[in-house]
């Protein structure tokens, strides 16, 4: 018979764990909300035996032991609920009787989390506080020779496009020649990125359309959402708000079969298409919707089977080849809109970005390049992929643009950033500077969902659970007692608030750089770092 | 700022008119260079209008280099003004042997080649002898184009024109650009010193060109080998026309709406929208974002000037029929036609391009809201 000892190889302690939770048996009002609140039952009622040693004055009556019990919460130590550091707990609190803390060492936790053979899954983030993006200074100011501008109240026109753009001279004859002439979209330089109707839940994807539209229709502002794989609700399909919607399609193709059924009741086209071959947060690996989100909703919408895991394929299966991948795929969807919407691909982070770009240039159709960095966010992911796959996007950036350049397809061409932009809070000077080094605009995610929405992620590991559905803040989940916690709304509200404040910033980099009339593509003259090796890899200044 | 003085004349001028005039707005140069572009030649040079003059500044070595060079193409020298300063340099002057100015038939060879042909092998020669002149510093070439002279030197513009007798030398033109340096070009460099030329379009420019790298990139990078040098920002704006005219085959007009497009919005209302979205979307990197005034010759010798919105003390075009110039201020146009109609004075904001064609007529003045009609 097995000991009530025993240790097993995973037995921890609450030392061992990444989080702690930290409770003060003085303030708890034993009301129970945190245990209630609790996305992953990491706490729960504990009933604790207290030993007292009673010593009396004299020598009359010997010591003696007293027990009594006291209530209050236990931390599992169990690996599969250990606690993920959201601290709804506290929030809930209302004696501000517990939170969680960091462990300061390095937790055990981590070896653990593989029972039964599966590596650690998650969503979230990279988990390195670290932002290369950061130490990119702007530097190139305008003094004496030239006036800085006043970001306040000089004009400014901070637009970029989205779309092939002919050479001058070639659509010049187009034009006299009553040509076709690749369609361009004006649009704002922050897209929200691709985040699906999903993996976001109904609220969230809700709150950022009417943002958007908001945005557009009372600020004039052409800012672009785009769907993620995950399809678009047919309501929004068939309304003129389409157009400020960017389409994705990926390898799973969830949705597609709805969106093509309703191409000809739409009033509007869309902004584009975006054609998703690969995402920084897993590069090489396809999206993946766990079974927990997928409920009849999302089911209906996608086209497939309720509570099933949806994992697209790490590439589009009826392609073989970066020909088949990029010259067809990209003509077919041109196609379905009869050539009036630009389609453009977005791949993962690489070092064979190259490889790619080349490609896109020779074709003759193909409307820009998305590039997400090794930074980018999942709602679902390996951790290995998440933690350790991947390419930063700078560098990439900069390649892709001086290649373009060399060619002199600059123009062309636009380049699309993203993966990690403000994953410091450094928005508008994250996006800045991917613009000087060559982007034309940058697409954001995980910064809308902390800023929009108030996600709880953060670089050490904190929550990281829009994988299974509950995320305590209902912007990741599915589960209606979750996702009703957010308001659309007020969702709506705070994104305007995010692009008003973004297209601030923006201006207060750019204006004292005396820059207004367009933005500043490729002003690589304007950055510096204190990095000797970075600055001669991005050609830009070396400041000390 | 540099000062900028440009005039047309229907009778043959003095280059020290325009030389005067830069001194009347001395308080905006120091000196670091001053720079000359004659076209519509009179005096010595008016019998070779077809020929190429080449015109630069050349060291004792750099003048064999150059005969060498082209006697072996075939040119054959026809007429030269060779400047020897006999007179002590001025102060921050350098020495030099020689300021050329020659006059060469083309290589036999040459005679029934088309013009473009033509244009292009007398700019490759030009660069080349540029190139050549860098690496030993023997010689450096401003222009080498049929009835165009250019000249640059580091100083005062009347010490200098003293300095080379300039005055007593019989070289006359009905268009003169004159540019007094303000240097904000790090490095104190001919090459840096406006008027820039290239294919008998020549511009100067004030103010900073904030948009200068990637503008410099999208032109390196049309591979036409007449976009090299770029010591100086403003060397842009010359290549930029040059590449409007050439290259897209448009004028002025579409100059302006290519350096300095309306905005979305206001092209949304500009009846010919999709025309110019499609104009400033296709030449998008080379929008300028200064402040800056641009005052030049295109090679119909037609004068200009055009601003930026950011430009807050415009330039100013004035003169009478047979006599316009193009001034950075308004003293400069006041010492070179005192007598003018004042009124008719006219500065450019941020829609308009002002223009005098060869006539010297009027003052034409076109504004980008105006429909554009002028795809030529």
């Amino acid at each position: 018979m097995e000991s009530m000892g025993t240790l097993h190889p995973s037995t921890l302690s609450t030392k061992d764990l990444h989080w702690r939770i930290l409770w003060n048996k003085d303030t708890c009002t034993l009301c129970g909300r945190c245990t209630a609140v609790c996305p992953v039952q990491a706490i729960e009622l504990g009933v604790h035996r207290k030993r007292t040693v009673n010593v009396p004055l004299g020598i009359k009556d010997s010591p003696a032991t007293a027990l009594s019990v006291y209530h209050g919460i236990d931390q599992r130590t169990d690996p599969a609920f250990a606690c993920v550091g959201c601290a709804m707990c506290s929030m809930v609190c209302p004696n501000d009787a517990i939170v969680p803390v960091l462990n300061e060492d390095v937790d055990k936790q981590r070896f653990h989390i593989n029972t039964g053979g599966i590596p650690r899954r998650r969503g979230g983030r990279r988990n390195a506080p670290g932002s290369f993006l950061d130490q990119i200074k702007f530097v190139r100011i305008s003094m004496l020779t030239d006036p800085a501008l006043d970001a306040g109240r000089h004009e400014f026109e901070m637009r970029t496009l989205l779309g092939r753009i002919l050479p001058p001279e070639e659509a010049l004859k187009f034009s006299r020649e009553n040509g076709w002439i690749p369609p361009v979209r004006e649009i704002y330089p922050l897209i929200v990125g691709s985040m699906s109707f999903g993996a976001l839940s109904p609220t969230m994807w809700e709150g950022l359309q009417m943002g958007v539209a908001y945005l557009n229709e009372e600020l004039g502002m052409p800012v672009r959402m785009c769907t993620g794989e995950g399809g678009c609700p047919p309501r929004l399909l068939r309304s003129r708000f389409l157009k400020y919607v960017i389409l994705q399609i990926a390898s799973g193709y969830f949705g597609w079969d709805e969106i093509i059924r309703a191409i000809p009741e739409m009033k509007e086209d869309p902004c584009a298409v975006e054609i998703k071959y690969g995402q920084g947060a897993k590069p090489g690996d396809g999206g993946l919707l766990m079974w927990y989100k997928v409920n009849s909703l999302i089911a209906k919408v996608r086209g497939v089977p309720a509570g099933v895991s949806l994992p697209s394929p790490p590439t589009h299966q009826t392609k073989y080849s970066i020909e088949e991948s990029v010259a067809k795929m990209i003509q077919s969807m041109y196609m379905a809109w009869g050539f009036r919407v630009p389609v453009y691909p977005k791949i993962s982070g690489t070092s064979t970005v190259l490889a790619v770009l080349n490609n896109l240039a020779r074709n003759p159709i193909a409307a820009g390049l998305a590039i997400d960095g090794e930074d980018g966010g999942t709602g679902a992911a390996y951790n290995v992929s998440m933690d350790h796959m991947g390419h930063p996007i700078a560098s990439n950036i900069r390649d892709a643009y001086l290649n373009l350049v060399k060619i002199g397809k600059q123009n062309e061409i636009p380049l699309f950033a993203g993966g990690g932009i403000g994953k410091n809070g450094n928005l508008g000077a994250n996006a800045a500077a991917l613009i000087m080094l060559g982007a034309s605009g940058v697409q954001v995610g995980k910064y809308l969902m902390q800023a929009a929405a108030g996600c709880l992620g953060s670089e050490s590991d904190r929550c990281n659970i829009c994988n299974i559905g509950q995320c305590p803040k209902g912007i990741t989940s599915q589960d209606p007692r979750l996702y009703r916690r957010l308001d659309p709304e007020h969702v709506a509200q705070r994104l305007v608030d995010v692009y008003l404040s973004f297209d601030t910033e923006l201006k207060k980099v750019v204006a004292p750089l005396g820059r207004s009339t367009s933005l500043p593509i490729g002003m690589s003259d304007a950055l510096g770092i204190s990095d000797r090796n970075a600055a001669e890899r991005l050609q830009i200044k070396y400041v000390v | 700022m540099c000062r900028l003085f440009a005039i047309t004349s229907q009778d043959p001028l003095t280059p020290m008119v325009a030389l005067e005039a830069l001194n009347v707005m001395k308080e905006g140069h120091d000196g670091s260079g001053v720079g000359l572009y004659l076209s519509d030649l009179a005096g010595d040079f008016e019998p070779y209008k077809d020929y190429p003059i080449l015109s630069g500044i050349f060291s004792n070595a750099g003048m064999k280099k150059l005969d060498d060079y082209m006697l072996a193409r075939g040119f054959r020298p026809k007429f030269e003004r060779a400047i020897r300063p006999a007179k002590p340099a001025p102060a921050g002057t350098p020495r030099r042997d020689v300021y050329l100015i020659s006059v060469y038939d083309y290589p036999d060879d040459w005679k029934y080649l088309p013009k473009a042909e033509v244009r292009l092998r007398l700019m490759l020669t030009r660069v080349t002898l540029r190139q050549m002149g860098i690496e030993d510093g023997s010689m450096m070439v401003f222009s080498f184009w049929p009835d165009t002279i250019m000249l640059k030197e580091i100083g005062d513009p009347l010490e200098i024109a003293d300095y080379i007798d300039l005055n007593d030398r019989n070289i006359l033109a009905r268009n003169i650009l004159s540019q007094g340096r303000q240097n904000t070009n790090y490095a104190i460099t001919l090459y840096a010193c406006h008027p820039f030329f290239v294919q008998g379009v020549a511009t100067m420019t004030n103010g900073e060109n904030t948009a200068f790298v990637p503008i410099r990139e999208f032109l390196m990078s049309r591979n036409f080998p007449g976009y090299v040098g770029y010591q100086s920002d403003s060397e842009v704006f010359a290549h930029i026309l040059h590449y409007t005219y050439y290259n897209l085959g448009m004028g002025l007009e579409a100059y302006k709406h290519i350096i300095t497009p309306l905005k979305d919005d206001e092209l949304a209302r500009h009846p010919e929208t999709s025309r110019l979205r499609l104009l400033k979307h296709t030449c998008r990197p080379l929008i300028i974002d200064g402040p800056n005034c641009v005052i030049g010759f295109l090679p119909d010798q037609t004068l200009f000037m055009v601003h930026d919105s950011k430009k807050l003390r415009p330039g100013v075009i004035g003169g009478k029929p047979g006599i316009y110039c193009c001034s950075s201020e308004i003293c400069g146009l006041d010492a070179a036609i005192p007598d003018r109609d004042r009124d008719e004075d006219f500065q450019p904001m941020k829609y308009d391009i002002v223009y005098v064609d060869k006539k010297r007529r009027e003052i034409k003045k076109w504004n980008q809201w105006e429909p554009f009609t002028h795809p030529h």
